[in-house]
């Protein structure tokens, strides 16, 4: 009888001692996985703990964002409204967000593509800090056009966040790339590591910026500038934690893109409408 | 008032955002920089390690030049930063899954390697120094002794195993600093320029060029100063070196420039306009051809006919005057070239280049030159020469 408890015992202590192996190899292991992979598992650990936002528990919430490009009109009032909440420099080489034509004219295999930036509208606003697209086609024959706003896609596995080497930025709880302008050393090894060239360097602050969703307001129940201003509905927000928002119901109902899957960045910002050469 | 930034002109559709080049001439500067540190060490350990013999009137002279370009490699990077003084964040709070993170771990344990091999292989001839001289350069050789005066058999031998494993964990340590600087660019997918595993290898075999080659030069050059003979036997060695890993990088460097017309995937159309005419002249003409294969040609040459003398060490030292531009060549094609390929696929930038300023080309070249005015006052300090009474005997 002794011997039987003594072997139990004894198999309890192995188990025991099996057991803590275990926790320390696993740990061992997800510390090296969080280490070297992009994954979401690291994008929370990185994003404890919470902020101290009242009446916002970043826990509760999945942000997503969708665009329909069919409804863009290029009216450019969210580039506006973009840079006047962000404070965002007035030129036309800092942008949180932007607008792209893409204009197919009769007889052209591919298109041509333009943005607010582009020198022509530029001339055509007489201002840097004025925006418009240009009728630079009038006296051709169009045959297909369309607008596609872009932005931050906040990537699941963004290659941003993966190449701060100091991790001043790094993805939120709810889903959004934010950048610590208090850590940031500068170095705009993310600027290069961003395929969607949604990142740029603040000079006045010497640091990187970018959209954060307008993390500012949405974390107070408002939504980002750009989907408030938006007067035909091109840009949707919403959290994808709730199936009767904006955004579930945007996904749900229609068939959408993303930019540049095959990067594996997995992007947040959800396309209706546009085409093939859209990246 | 400078401006805060400078718009580069485009062709094509561009991102908004990409007018602003994210990085300048200090980020061609700075892998230079560790190619040559990496190069340079390379020769110290072929005589330190592999025993090559020839070598030996340059071998400690490669030690402090890789040392002297070390102790700038930072420098370039602090200029470029947006806020120098958080650069040591990286260190202290290191970003474990960033590639860049990991530079100041490189680097400060190869710095610290360099010292450490550097004061064990001069130790003799500060002690020397340090009992000979009652001056305040004889105050500052105690003060480098650190303590240790015993030049017994038995301590040298000591010194000399030292110095053989500092040698070989050199190795992996100045490799591994370039190789990871390669890793930095390849690692990226956003760009189809840099985005290559073979990248590092390229990195590498370019750095080990870039520091034989630089050894050459600075060989010939300080013979010259010092009104010594060459040691055209030493020259040779080099040369040949130069000519081997030479051949081996320009191959690898055509595969890799052949495998990604090949793959031809997306954006290829734009990258093939923009080697077509663009980098016709940089990296056509400038970097393969004018300084790579010239230089192999010129020394495939010199082997071939077996010249000496004189000649010999001409045509070597012209070779590697035009495989040091072209490593530089190379840095710039990589590291501006690839910004200048707009990430849409369907737009070309023009670098705007800057004199002064920050990252100007006064400041690159400032930095660039830095390091061999450093290395200028230290072989006073620490005569790495083997040919004369005041130089190491070791």
């Amino acid at each position: 009888m002794d011997e039987k408890k003594k072997l139990e015992e004894s198999q309890a202590a192995r188990r025991s001692f099996l057991g803590y192996l275990g926790v320390a190899l696993a740990g061992g292991a997800a510390t090296v996985a969080a280490g070297v992979l992009p994954k979401e598992t690291q994008a929370a650990a990185d994003a404890a703990p919470a902020p101290a936002i009242p009446n916002y528990d970043w826990s509760k919430h999945q942000w997503a964002f969708g665009v329909d490009a069919t409804k863009c009109i290029g009216c450019l009032r969210c580039v506006e409204a973009c840079k006047t909440e962000n404070e965002v420099a007035g030129d036309a080489h800092h942008f949180r967000t932007w607008v792209e034509r893409y204009v197919y004219l009769d007889g052209e295999r591919s298109a041509r593509v333009d943005s607010q930036a582009d020198p022509v509208n530029i001339e055509a606003s007489a201002s840097e800090g004025k925006y418009r697209f240009a009728n630079r086609y009038k006296e051709a024959k169009v045959d297909k056009a369309f607008f596609v706003p872009k932005l931050c896609n906040q990537c699941t596995h963004p290659p941003c966040v993966q190449v701060c080497p100091v991790g001043a930025t790094f993805k939120t709880a709810d889903g959004v790339v934010v950048i610590d302008h208090t850590y940031c050393i500068g170095c705009q090894y993310c600027v290069q590591a961003c395929p969607y060239g949604a990142r740029f360097f603040n000079e006045e602050l010497s640091v990187t910026d970018k959209c954060t969703w307008c993390y500012h307001r949405i974390t107070k129940g408002l939504l980002p500038a750009c989907v408030e201003v938006c007067p035909v509905g091109a840009r949707i927000f919403g959290d994808r934690n709730d199936k009767q928002s904006p955004i579930s119901e945007f996904i749900r109902n229609n068939r959408v893109n993303v930019l540049r899957p095959d990067t594996g960045n997995a992007p947040n910002v959800f396309y209706v409408g546009i085409d093939k050469e859209v990246r | 008032m400078d401006p805060l930034f400078v718009a580069a002109p485009f062709t094509g559709y561009v991102y908004p955002n990409e007018t602003v080049f994210p990085w300048g001439l200090m980020i061609v500067i700075y892998p230079y920089l560790t190619g040559l540190v990496a190069g340079a060490f390379t020769v110290s350990s072929l005589y330190q390690v592999f025993g090559l013999q020839r070598l030996r009137p340059v071998a400690h002279f490669a030690l402090l030049t890789s040392l002297c370009c070390m102790i700038f490699v930072p420098v370039p990077l602090l200029l470029h930063l947006g806020h120098p003084e958080r650069a040591l964040n990286a260190v202290f709070t290191p970003h474990w899954s960033s590639a860049m993170a990991m530079f100041g771990f490189f680097a400060g344990f190869y710095v610290i390697l360099l010292i450490i091999e550097t004061w064990f292989v001069f130790r003799p001839y500060m002690v020397q120094q340090a009992q000979r001289r009652k001056d305040l350069l004889g105050r500052l050789y105690h003060v480098m002794c650190l303590g240790s005066y015993d030049l017994s058999e038995e301590a040298m031998r000591h010194d000399r195993k030292w110095i053989f494993a500092l040698a070989i964990l050199g190795i992996p340590g100045a490799h591994g600093l370039h190789g990871y600087v390669g890793f930095l660019f390849g690692s990226l997918k956003s760009r189809e320029w840099w985005s290559s595993d073979m990248m590092p290898v390229i990195f590498l075999f370019s750095a080990i060029i870039s520091g034989v080659a630089l050894l050459i030069v600075l060989y010939v050059v300080s013979c010259k100063l010092r009104r010594v003979p060459i040691d055209a036997a030493c020259v040779k060695v080099l040369g040949y070196t130069l000519w081997g890993f030479m051949m081996f990088a320009l191959l690898l460097e055509l595969v890799e420039f052949g495998s990604l017309v090949y793959k031809g995937r997306e954006g290829i159309d734009m990258i093939m306009q923009f080697i077509s005419t663009r980098l016709l002249v940089p990296f056509f003409i400038l970097q393969i051809g004018i300084g790579a294969a010239t230089p192999i040609l010129i020394l495939s040459f010199l082997f071939w006919r077996g010249t000496t003398g004189r000649a010999l060490v001409a045509g070597i030292m012209l070779s590697a005057v035009l495989e040091l531009f072209s490593v530089l060549m190379m840095r710039f094609n990589v590291v501006i070239g690839g910004q200048e390929i707009a990430k849409t696929g369907t737009g070309l930038l023009t670098f705007p280049w800057e004199i002064f300023g920050r990252e100007g080309l006064l400041a690159s070249g400032a930095v660039l030159i830095a390091p061999f005015l450093l290395l200028l006052v230290t072989v006073r300090i620490l005569p790495p020469w083997h040919d004369s009474p005041a130089g190491a005997s070791h």
